[in-house]
Formats: structure tokens, C-alpha cells, sequence
């Protein structure tokens, strides 16, 4: 019980959510997920129109952490409910990532799921004309999260991109928008070359680097979206253990998301939360204690 | 890790569809396990390891046809092995292979046969001509072959040789999914194995594209027991590259 958290309204036993696009796409695996200890899940981000992403190589391990540009794969939100329906028997909160070109796409997929929170991914730094596109200019941002914010009875979360000069402008813009909480961050861009042949790995040649390597830049981050907003921040980038996990609920997270770790070991959730709850036992302090702890010493 | 570079040494044409690519870097495999092959500047896709050192392709589509334009001292990238692999058992072991199928399963028919094992393997193609690896299971133990025009052996499904599958203490297979779910129907689900063909994108558990109810084919798989088969979709849907469900 120590670890219950309430994040936007939802009731987490445990603040450790699955990020999306990691074992997102079909309701089995975010059921999977969710057996495995996760506080919550969110879904791959889900589109207009079926997608099939860019050609493979579209992941590759690169020693600091991971590369990759999926493209954005998915069987659009037309096909994706029951996906849902199928996650939401494991009883945790399921988060639905949407993306779109414009307020009215991002509305119209938003309006036509039922979740228990919207995840906006306006921060994917490989699918041309979504993602990060929209992700870096403010003023997009808040219309977009309005406009959801307008379709939908559910929480708003925004999830944004790490690849701009002032992180901040961009949440504040989401908070304008009327955001329950933004999500921070998403992968770094990055690339990786094949000496034999010259050719980049990847098929989109470029694409977003997660995993370990990141995880200072997604901490800084989150410690200054704290500073500047009103609203939670959800930490993700880069959590492989629970002192991980800890450091960002320090940096100002309410919450946060493990992604490329659960490749390796998906029990990940429940073997973090585990070891949380003795560190704080231990220590003598609660999940309030430490949620900021860097902003007060 | 990055794909490793590998250069192809030799060639060798198997059936009319089916080509074996042998290259200069060795892989420590359990039989089943797979690699991802870079076709430099075209697609990244799944292949068994047959061999070490070699990869067994069918053409069926644009990266396997760009696999066959390539000869001795072109080059390709390998990721891997990955995945789980055959979990190798002792007494009398029944094979069951569906056209290219057969990849992952001759070498686990040469690893069982030396280790003593008896070895029977039901052999399935479309024609005579189309029948892959046929010595190397003859080596290992007996063969039994059906073809679908009836050209050699029995005339129609591979599935139609078994029978008394109740005296084998494992069962091993790999094709189609369509013959596999037959297979999978036919005998004790506990003491059978599966190797399974999703859409493959990273490899390394983490998309989530091949999973098939919750298991990821590339990281729990792609050999999966019968008993676990039976509580999910194997047999009655697949999905796309979308991720959309297309039925069997
Ligand atoms: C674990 C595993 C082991 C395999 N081993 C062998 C083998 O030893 N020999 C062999 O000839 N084939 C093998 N395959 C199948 C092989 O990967 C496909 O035939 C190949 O990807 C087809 O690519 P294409 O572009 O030529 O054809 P396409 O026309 O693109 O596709 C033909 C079929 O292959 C599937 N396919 C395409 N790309 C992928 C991908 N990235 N992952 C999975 N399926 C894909 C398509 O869904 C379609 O059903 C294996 C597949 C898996 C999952
Ligand atoms: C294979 C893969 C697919 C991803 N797909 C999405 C996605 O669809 N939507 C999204 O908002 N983020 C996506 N991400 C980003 C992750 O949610 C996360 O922000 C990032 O990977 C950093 O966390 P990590 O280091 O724990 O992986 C993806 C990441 C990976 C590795």
C-alpha cells in the first residue's frame, strides 16, 4: 500500500506505468504488462488510419541504450477498442497514446476511444508530419490538447518531446491547453551508421535513442517541468532498476513509465516496486517525502 | 548489438524456391533459435539457422528476392540469435516440418540423432522438388514424405502421417501455422512443441509487434508448448504489419 498513488485522478497500487509503444499494440500484452505489476499501461500511440511504420531495421541495440523509428506502426483506432477492452480486464488504468496531424485528427480518434486517460504523443521525433513536427511549436500544442480536452470527459496527458531548446515553453503551452499532466520524455534523436557498408541502421536512416544513455537528459527535464508547472509530471526515459525509478519521483515525477527495460526483464514492475517499498521502509519515508525531494534539500 | 557484418562464402540451391546462404561468421545456436538478416538498403526479416553458419531462404517477396540477387563475397548484416530455441528431450522424438519449416528442424534432428535420440520426421512440400533437407533427416533417422500433388509419398497433407503420436515423448514442429494448428489438434498439447511465425520488427522484446496474446514471439519464443498454444490465437488469427488481426 505503500506505493498507492493517485495520478490525475486514477488510482495506481503502485506508480510504475508501462510506456507506450513497448508491447502496446495488442490487448494481450498490455494485459501482460499489467499481470507483471504494472501500476498502469499505455497503449502504443494509435492513429487515423492503419499503419504499417517505416521498413525494417527499426530497433537496434546500441551499447548506451536503444535505437529506433517503428514509424509509428498501428491498426488505427478504428480497429483498437477491443484491444482496450481486452487490457482493461487486468482491472489497471489504461492509458490510450493517440497521435494525429492536427486538433481535429487528434479529437476525432480521442472522441471515439474509451479509456481512462488520453496520452497525446506530440513528441515522435521520426514520423514525418506528426510527432514531434507539432511537438516542438507551442501554440500547436495547446490547441491540440484544447481540443481534446474538449472531446473527452477522461484526463489529458501530453507527452512531450526532449529535442527542443526550452522544454518548458512546450508544457506550459500543453498546462494553457488545458493538460491534466504532461509525460516526460520521449526518445532523443539519434542515429547509427554500419562501418562495413556506410548505410545507416536504420530503414527511416534515422530515429530516437532510449534507454540508459538518456536518462540524465529525461531527469533534467522533469526536474525543471516541475518547476514550471502546476500540473504532474509522469518521468519516463531511460528507468532499468528502482534506484532509477527513485531518482525521478526525486527530480519532481508523480509517477513514472519504463519502456525499453522490459525487453530484457518484464517483470520489471513488480521487481522495482518490490525494492522500492523496502527502500522507503527503510529510510522512513513515504512516496510524499520523496516526490521533490531534489527541489527542497 | 549491431548487425554483425557477414559475407556469403557460398550458395547453394536447394529446391526451385529454396536457396542456403552459407557465410564466414559462426553463430553458437540452439536449434530454433533465428537471426535477423539485413538486406543493406532493403528490409530487415527473421530466418532460422539451419546451419552455424547459414540461413536456408524461400523467395516469397521483395527482401527473400533481393536475398537471391546476392552471390559469393556480398555481404549482409546479422542481428542475433534470438529467441528461445527447441527445449531438446530424450527417448523417441517425432519432427513435423511444412515446407521451409524444415530449417529449424534439421539441425535439432542432427543434435537429437547424435545424442542417441530416435528421430522420425514427417516431411511436407507442395512437390517432390520442393522437399528441403531430406538426407540430413535421413542421417539422423527415419523419413516419411508427403507432397500436395501427391508426386512423391503420400498425396496430400503432412499432417496425414501421423499417427500413434502417443509414442513419441516430444513432438517437434514447424510450418504454416494452418498445419501446425492441425498437429497442434491431433496430439497431447503438453508434449509438443511449436515454432511460430509472427511479423518480426525489433527482435528484442520490446515493440510488442509479434506478440501473440501477451508472448512475444521474438523474446519468449519463437518455440512455444502446445499447452501454452492452446489458451491463445495460434491457429485463429495473425496479425499485419499494422497490427491489425487477419484471420487464418
Ligand atoms: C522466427 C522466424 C523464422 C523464420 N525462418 C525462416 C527461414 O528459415 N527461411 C525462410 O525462408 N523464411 C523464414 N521465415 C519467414 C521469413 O521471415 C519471411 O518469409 C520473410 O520475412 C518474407 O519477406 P519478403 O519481403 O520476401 O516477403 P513479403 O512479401 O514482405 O512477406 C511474405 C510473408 O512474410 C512475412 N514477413 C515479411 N516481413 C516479415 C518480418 N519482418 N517478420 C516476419 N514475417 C515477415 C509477411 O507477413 C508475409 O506473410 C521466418 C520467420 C520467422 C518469424
Ligand atoms: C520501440 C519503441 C516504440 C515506442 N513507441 C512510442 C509510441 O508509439 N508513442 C510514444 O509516445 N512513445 C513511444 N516510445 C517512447 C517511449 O514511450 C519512451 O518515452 C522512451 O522509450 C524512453 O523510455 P525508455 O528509456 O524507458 O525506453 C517508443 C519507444 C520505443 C523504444
Amino acid at each position: 500500500m505503500m506505493l498507492a498513488a493517485t495520478v490525475t485522478g486514477l488510482k495506481l497500487k503502485n506508480p510504475m506505468m508501462l510506456a507506450a509503444g513497448i508491447m502496446g499494440t495488442t490487448g494481450g500484452s498490455l494485459k501482460r504488462a499489467a499481470q507483471a505489476g504494472a501500476g498502469a499501461v499505455v497503449t502504443k500511440s494509435i492513429g487515423i488510419a492503419p499503419k504499417a511504420g517505416h521498413s525494417n531495421p527499426s530497433m537496434v541495440d546500441v551499447d548506451c541504450g536503444y535505437l529506433n523509428a517503428m514509424g509509428l506502426p498501428n491498426p488505427s483506432y478504428k480497429n483498437f477498442q477491443e484491444e482496450i477492452d481486452k487490457a482493461k480486464e487486468s482491472e489497471v488504468p489504461v492509458i490510450a497514446s493517440i497521435f494525429g496531424g492536427s486538433a481535429d485528427e487528434f479529437s476525432e480518434i480521442a472522441g471515439a476511444l474509451c479509456a481512462d486517460a488520453f496520452e497525446l504523443n506530440v513528441s515522435c521525433p521520426h514520423a514525418r508530419g506528426y510527432g514531434a513536427e507539432i511537438g516542438t511549436d507551442p501554440k500547436l500544442v495547446e490547441e491540440i490538447t484544447h481540443a481534446v480536452k474538449s472531446a473527452v470527459n477522461a484526463p489529458v496527458w501530453v507527452k512531450l518531446t526532449p529535442n527542443v531548446t526550452d522544454i518548458k515553453s512546450i508544457g506550459l503551452a500543453a498546462q494553457r491547453g488545458g493538460a491534466d499532466a504532461v509525460v516526460a520524455i520521449n526518445t532523443v534523436r539519434g542515429m547509427a551508421i554500419d562501418i562495413e557498408s556506410g548505410y545507416p541502421i536504420l530503414g527511416n536512416k534515422f530515429g530516437g535513442i532510449s534507454g540508459r544513455a538518456i536518462k540524465p537528459v529525461a531527469i533534467k527535464c522533469v526536474y525543471d517541468l516541475y518547476e514550471a508547472l502546476d500540473i504532474p509530471v509522469i518521468g519516463v526515459g531511460g528507468i532499468s532498476d528502482w534506484k532509477d525509478a527513485v531518482e525521478f519521483i526525486m527530480a519532481g515525477a508523480r509517477a513514472v513509465q519504463i519502456g525499453s527495460a522490459v525487453g530484457e526483464n518484464i517483470d520489471i514492475f513488480s521487481d522495482i516496486s518490490s525494492c522500492m517499498d523496502a527502500f522507503l521502509t527503510e529510510k522512513e519515508w513515504t512516496l510524499d517525502d520523496i516526490y521533490g525531494m531534489a527541489h527542497e534539500v | 548489438m549491431k548487425p554483425v557484418n557477414a559475407v556469403i562464402t557460398k550458395v547453394v540451391d536447394e529446391t526451385p524456391t529454396i536457396r542456403t546462404f552459407f557465410f564466414d561468421t559462426s553463430f553458437e545456436l540452439i536449434p530454433g533459435q533465428f537471426v535477423m538478416v539485413w538486406i543493406r538498403g532493403v528490409d530487415e526479416i527473421p530466418m532460422a539457422l539451419p546451419y552455424e553458419n547459414a540461413i536456408t531462404v524461400q523467395k516469397v517477396g521483395p527482401a527473400t528476392s533481393a536475398l537471391f540477387e546476392l552471390g559469393e563475397c556480398d555481404s549482409i548484416g546479422i542481428r542475433g540469435p534470438f529467441g528461445n530455441g527447441f527445449d531438446i528431450t530424450k527417448g523417441r522424438i517425432l519432427l513435423v516440418a511444412g515446407g521451409v519449416g524444415a530449417a529449424p528442424l534439421a539441425p535439432l534432428a542432427e543434435k537429437a540423432g547424435s545424442a542417441g535420440v530416435e528421430v522420425t520426421t514427417l516431411l511436407g512440400a507442395r512437390t517432390n522438388d520442393e522437399i528441403l533437407f531430406r538426407e540430413r533427416f535421413e542421417a539422423a533417422g527415419d523419413v516419411r514424405i508427403a507432397t500436395d500433388d501427391g508426386s512423391e509419398g503420400k498425396h496430400g497433407y503432412v499432417t496425414q502421417l501421423i499417427e500413434d503420436s502417443k509414442k513419441y515423448s516430444q513432438i517437434y514442429c514447424c510450418g504454416p501455422e494452418n498445419m501446425m494448428k492441425k498437429v497442434l489438434d491431433m496430439v497431447a498439447p503438453s508434449k509438443a512443441q511449436f515454432s511460430l511465425h509472427r511479423y518480426i520488427k525489433c527482435g528484442i522484446g520490446i515493440c510488442g509487434a509479434c506478440c501473440v496474446d501477451g508472448l512475444r514471439v521474438c523474446k519468449d519464443g519463437p518455440v512455444f508448448s502446445g499447452e501454452v498454444l492452446k489458451k491463445t490465437e495460434f491457429g485463429v488469427y495473425r496479425r499485419n504489419e499494422c497490427g491489425e488481426r487477419v484471420r487464418f
